[in-house]
């Protein structure tokens, strides 16, 4: 089976995916995490204004099988939470790169990207 | 402990399932999607590879003396065909697993179903009773030999008649037939685990293949829609919802008391339940008010004081409201109580409802 994974975004070795846009960034889980949790049932998101770290949990997302977080992989402030996913939790197995992203934040400063992947390297990470 | 495949492994492998360890068998967890197949049994029909399930004969003179020694139900009120609902108890009352406990259609011997990775303990507790108690019959633990289907929904009768050979449609719940499946010999027993009608089928392991592919325009499902399915309808999962050590139950408390034949003279743990038919706590289901999922061993609580914990839950994908079975004080047991369920340190409402969630939800 092969799993979708865009090139423009930037991913995680956890399974997030990243589209910077300026000084925010979109987050959302991938396409081969989605498949791997299986049908998914609940998400809990932060509220806005919400302060994470690097490494702080931001959302975390019950599948039928299991309970899972999910981990932002930079730092920033919460601007967005997608309301859709917390009505349909389903939007982030059907589609989890477009209406199953998770949150937007404002990054504290550029991000990082040497520290994240590229979808070539995270396509040969979940080969 | 060395993992056991079920004879239909590769087949499932090749047809690209997702695999969990389950009682020590290597078994599909799901096929497709959970709701997919969770939706096909409760809409139309789905198969189940029920391989890992146990498979014990008890023959000779004493049979129906060893079963009813052992289990807490009457096997003498069986006719040849006959299935009937079970536990099994310890001596202390308290329960080690559930079964089902057919009389073969010839007449010539029981076999009952202990739950995956059971069947040697129980095969050895049956062999070890017989001969601490002189009776004359013959235990064999035939769960090697065997493979076990289940076909369940509201399709299913139909779907396994047009398959089998001989009418079927006349075998009533809880009984069984001979028949024959794609050149197979099937016990087929109208019995299930998923709140449906349907048949449990058992045959030669070596067999596995032509029955499988009798059905091969049927939604195969795997152990994770078994799970939502089973929950849906308020039966218990052995191991989890009771355990020997980790969740010592009776069957009062875990509301199977309508499996207890007080009227036989013996069985093993009848003793210690004289004084266990008004239990302390009870198994209660429960329905949540808001969107979180209950999990195994969340704390039940009242008035932010814990008074019992879950022992299985999900987002229900019939009700579409998160359900869970647990064990709570006896004192708030009563269906409209409103309780809690702590989730990640917060307390989610929730309402005791019947354990019977489905029936409830049909009525």
């Amino acid at each position: 089976m092969t799993f979708d994974a865009p090139d423009g975004l930037y991913y995680t070795e956890s399974h997030e995916w990243i589209d910077p846009d300026g000084n925010t960034a979109r987050i959302g889980i991938t396409d081969f995490a989605q498949d791997e949790l299986g049908d998914i049932v609940f998400v809990e998101l932060p509220a806005t204004d919400t302060e994470l770290d690097a490494g702080d949990e931001l959302a975390v997302i019950e599948s039928i099988k299991a309970v899972s977080d999910v981990y932002t992989p930079v730092a920033g402030v919460v601007v967005a939470g997608n309301e859709a996913v917390g009505a349909e939790p389903e939007l982030v197995n059907d589609d989890p790169y477009g209406d199953g992203w998770l949150i937007e934040v404002e990054v504290d400063e550029d991000l990082d990207t040497d520290s994240l992947l590229s979808a070539a390297e995270y396509r040969d990470q979940i080969e | 402990m060395s993992t056991r495949k079920p004879p239909l492994y590769e087949k499932h492998l090749q047809s690209g399932a997702d695999f969990t360890d389950f009682g020590g068998w290597d078994m599909p967890v799901s096929f497709d999607s959970i709701r997919t197949e969770h939706a096909a049994v409760r809409d139309s029909v789905g198969i189940f590879d029920v391989s890992h399930m146990g498979e014990v004969t008890v023959g000779g003179p004493d049979a129906a003396e060893l079963m009813n020694r052992l289990t807490t139900n009457d096997v003498t009120e069986l006719d040849p065909g006959d299935a009937q609902y079970a536990c099994i108890l310890s001596e202390d009352g308290t329960l080690i697993d559930d079964t089902v406990v057919y009389f073969q259609p010839d007449g010539e011997e029981y076999l009952f179903v202990p739950n995956a990775g059971n069947d040697e303990a129980m095969a050895d507790r049956w062999t070890d009773h017989a001969g601490a108690h002189d009776l004359e019959a013959t235990v064999t633990n035939r769960t090697g030999e065997l493979g076990m289907a289940a076909v369940q929904g509201p399709d299913a009768v139909e779907t396994v008649q047009t398959a089998a050979t001989g009418s079927l449609e006349d075998v009533s719940r809880f009984s069984a037939r001979d028949t024959t499946i794609n050149g197979a010999d099937c016990l087929a027993a109208r019995t299930g685990y998923t709140g449906e009608d349907g048949f449990e089928l058992l045959f030669d392991a070596d067999d596995s293949e032509a029955v499988w592919e009798a059905f091969a325009d049927v939604q195969p499902c795997g152990l994770g829609a078994r799970d939502t399915l089973r929950l849906d309808a308020g039966l218990l999962l052995s191991g989890q919802d009771f355990h020997p050590e980790d969740e010592p139950r009776t069957p009062y408390e875990a509301r199977l008391g309508f499996v207890v034949d007080d009227s036989k003279p013996f069985f093993v743990g009848q003793a210690a339940l004289q004084d266990a038919a008004d239990p302390e706590e009870l198994l209660v289901g429960l329905e949540l008010d808001e969107r979180a999922v209950p999990r195994h061993g969340y704390p039940i609580l009242h008035d932010g004081e814990q008074l019992g914990h879950v022992t299985s839950g999900t987002m229900s994908p019939t009700l579409e409201v998160p359900i869970a079975l647990g064990y709570v004080d006896a004192a708030y047991a009563d269906e409209g109580t409103s309780l809690a369920v702590e989730i990640r340190d917060r307390a989610a409402a929730a309402t005791v409802v019947s354990h019977r969630f489905l029936q409830e939800y049909r009525d």
